[in-house]
């Protein structure tokens, strides 16, 4: 709140004037909520992913067989054999146990990175946006030059020299997804800055960090998160991209991206089962896409 | 104008140096000495230590990027580890494969794009307009190297009718513009078409459905247009932002398109790249990307020219 100490009548409205923004939110997301809930396409959307969640969560209680036990007589079955439902893969491992346990992995790749590059993106751009002249400079032009690469090539580029492994692929999906919310962050920051009741705190005395806090954080947080839940889609596709190209996950881990690349060899035998874990990212990243552009429209975000 | 187009040409410049930065930085993370990056493994202690002298590895970062630097503008990207030849002789040849299937599928993204797109925004709302936006979400959500494999599922596994690897018969990699040509470049066009298909279809959407709700367009209905009359005008304005869209997605499939020439094995750039972080080829690695994000820097700054060329409108200087 206002840190106003002389409570004068004029500072008094000010103070008020300034504690609107905050006080409206609870109206708001009732009303987002409300509108989430009259849309059938968002709503399956979460559903879909809540099941998916719930299934992965609860993959080893789920799971008929282990998902690196395999065997050399049984590989490459077709799918709807007994007890293999969606067949084998080119080790023997049951494919339905390596889908359930591979989206633990494919999930986490696809959200972890967007959750860093959403702290950092957000801590740099609200900088940026709110203290504007050299500080704005200086990140918004570092931020430029990674803009010049193309993401899946700058994805590839920075996991190509640090090698493969979950951990660096992380990084470089980091250090992708950065600059994108930066640049969002900073523009609805700019959008808020100039706005009444920024002007107002000013006025009545509030330190520059107790207004990111209170009146600017409040306002730019929600059309960051909208634009970051797009991004899942993309993260996950790249990060699935980066270990088909052997560059995140090392076998034998299951992961989408990985079991599409080591099944790939197997396109002229099984082709539908060597298929299915693309399947499971397309669903699973539209799904996201979808639930991303539900969350825009119900909170009118623009842009 | 001049003046903007020269602010705008000398603006790239810093943006060029930084990327190859970024792109000399990429050696230096890499785990290990840098010196890996170009000296083999099993090569003799002295040895190393002359191509050390030699490269000016012994030297300060800055002085190493200037020397790196003023190799790089005239051409020396380096020599390649697994095959000793210089990085550039095989780029050439990669980056014109890429260029092609590049051009070839967002030219098709596109047309289809704004087809998609224009009828969506001429028609919002209606059945056409979800359907065209279901495609659009589809197309950007889609693993394009997973699309690729089910596009080999069907037309070449199943169906018999496409080619799945490969640029021309018999694994040769010197291009002609015949049948037996094109047919390795059909799988790959379409699998990579689809992303700009995607989003060129959400822009000229909304774009002609701004131009549709403006009062001008009404004023020509008023005084009588045909759609026909009314269309070209909307095509008028609608052109450069869509142009724009469209060459940037030209650069981001350049870069983009490692994952479908690796599942079409299409010799690309995408495959060199693909066998360069498999053999762990630095230079190549490196020359590679370099050569890629200069082509997408220079490729910003044409669209950002021809948009202020078409649009009358833009007056940035």
């Amino acid at each position: 709140m206002s840190t106003a100490t002389t409570p004068t009548a004029a500072e008094a409205e000010l103070a008020v004037q300034a504690r609107q923004a905050p006080v409206r939110s609870q109206g708001y997301w009732a009303g987002v909520f409300k509108r989430v809930r009259r849309d059938p396409v968002t709503i399956a959307c979460a559903a879909i992913l809540l099941l998916m969640l719930l299934a992965i969560v609860f993959a080893p209680l789920l799971a008929p067989h282990d998902p690196y036990q395999g065997s050399m007589i049984r590989r490459l079955r077709g799918i709807g054999t007994p007890n293999y439902p969606l067949g084998t893969d080119e080790l023997g491992r049951d494919i339905v146990t390596r889908l359930l346990y591979g989206g633990r992995l494919s999930w986490f790749m696809g959200i972890v990175p967007v959750a860093f590059a959403f702290v950092i993106g957000t801590t740099l751009g609200v900088t940026a946006g709110f203290m504007g002249g050299r500080v704005n400079m200086a990140i918004m032009r570092v931020t430029d030059v990674f803009y010049a690469f193309p993401s899946v090539l700058l994805a590839v580029a920075i996991s190509g020299a640090l090698g493969a492994g979950i951990f660096n692929a992380i990084i470089s999906l980091t250090l992708v997804f950065v600059p994108q919310i930066i640049r969002v962050a900073e523009s609805v920051t700019q959008g808020v800055r100039s706005l009444d009741f920024v002007d107002a705190a000013r006025a009545s005395g509030a330190s520059g960090f107790t207004i990111v806090r209170v009146h600017v954080l409040g306002n730019v947080l929600g059309p960051i998160f909208v634009y970051a839940t797009g991004l899942i889609s993309v993260c996950m596709i790249l990060s699935s991209g980066l270990s088909f190209l052997g560059l995140g996950t090392k076998p034998p881990e299951p992961e989408w991206g990985l079991m599409l690349n080591t099944l790939r060899t197997a396109i002229y035998v099984q082709p539908w089962v060597a298929v299915l874990p693309g399947a499971c990212i397309f669903v699973t990243s539209i799904c996201f896409n979808l639930l991303s552009d539900g969350l825009r429209q119900a909170m009118d975000v623009k842009g | 104008m001049i003046l903007y187009l020269a602010r705008r040409i000398v603006y790239a410049i810093p943006i060029a140096l930084a990327v190859g930065f970024v792109c000399f930085m990429l050696v230096q993370i890499a785990p290990g000495d840098p010196i890996n990056a170009i000296v083999p493994p099993d090569a003799p202690a002295d040895v190393v230590e002359q191509v050390r002298k030699d490269y000016g590895l012994d030297k300060p970062l800055p002085v190493q990027f200037g020397l790196w630097l003023s190799k790089v503008v005239v051409g020396d990207l380096g020599r390649s580890l697994a095959t000793g030849r210089p990085v550039w002789a095989d780029l050439r040849t990669a980056i014109g494969n890429t260029l092609m299937l590049a051009f070839c599928a967002s030219g098709l993204g596109f047309i289809l794009g704004c087809i998609l797109g224009g009828l969506a925004g001429t028609f919002r709302g209606s059945a056409i307009d979800r359907g065209a936006t279901g495609i659009a979400v589809a197309g950007v959500s889609v693993p394009h190297y997973w699309l690729g494999m089910v596009m080999v599922v069907i037309f070449s596994v199943q169906l018999n009718w496409l080619p799945a690897m490969g640029a021309g018969p018999g694994g040769s990699s010197d291009w002609g513009w015949d049948w037996e040509h094109i047919k390795h470049l059909v799988l790959p066009t379409i699998t990579l078409s689809v992303i700009p298909m995607g989003i060129v279809t959400r822009t000229v959407r909304g774009i002609v459905a701004e131009i549709m709700n403006q009062e001008f367009i009404t004023a020509l209905r008023g005084k009588g247009m045909t759609r026909g009359g009314i269309f070209l005008h909307v095509i008028k304005n609608a052109a450069p932002n869509a142009l724009a869209v469209m060459g940037l997605q030209l650069g981001y499939l350049m870069g983009g398109s490692i994952l479908v020439e690796t599942v079409f094995s299409w010799p690309g750039t995408g495959l060199l790249l693909n066998s360069a972080i498999f053999q762990r080829d630095l230079p190549v690695l490196q020359g590679t990307i370099l050569v890629l994000a200069m082509f997408f820097v220079a490729l910003n700054l044409l669209v950002d020219l021809v948009q202020t060329a078409l649009d009358p409108r833009i007056k940035r200087a």
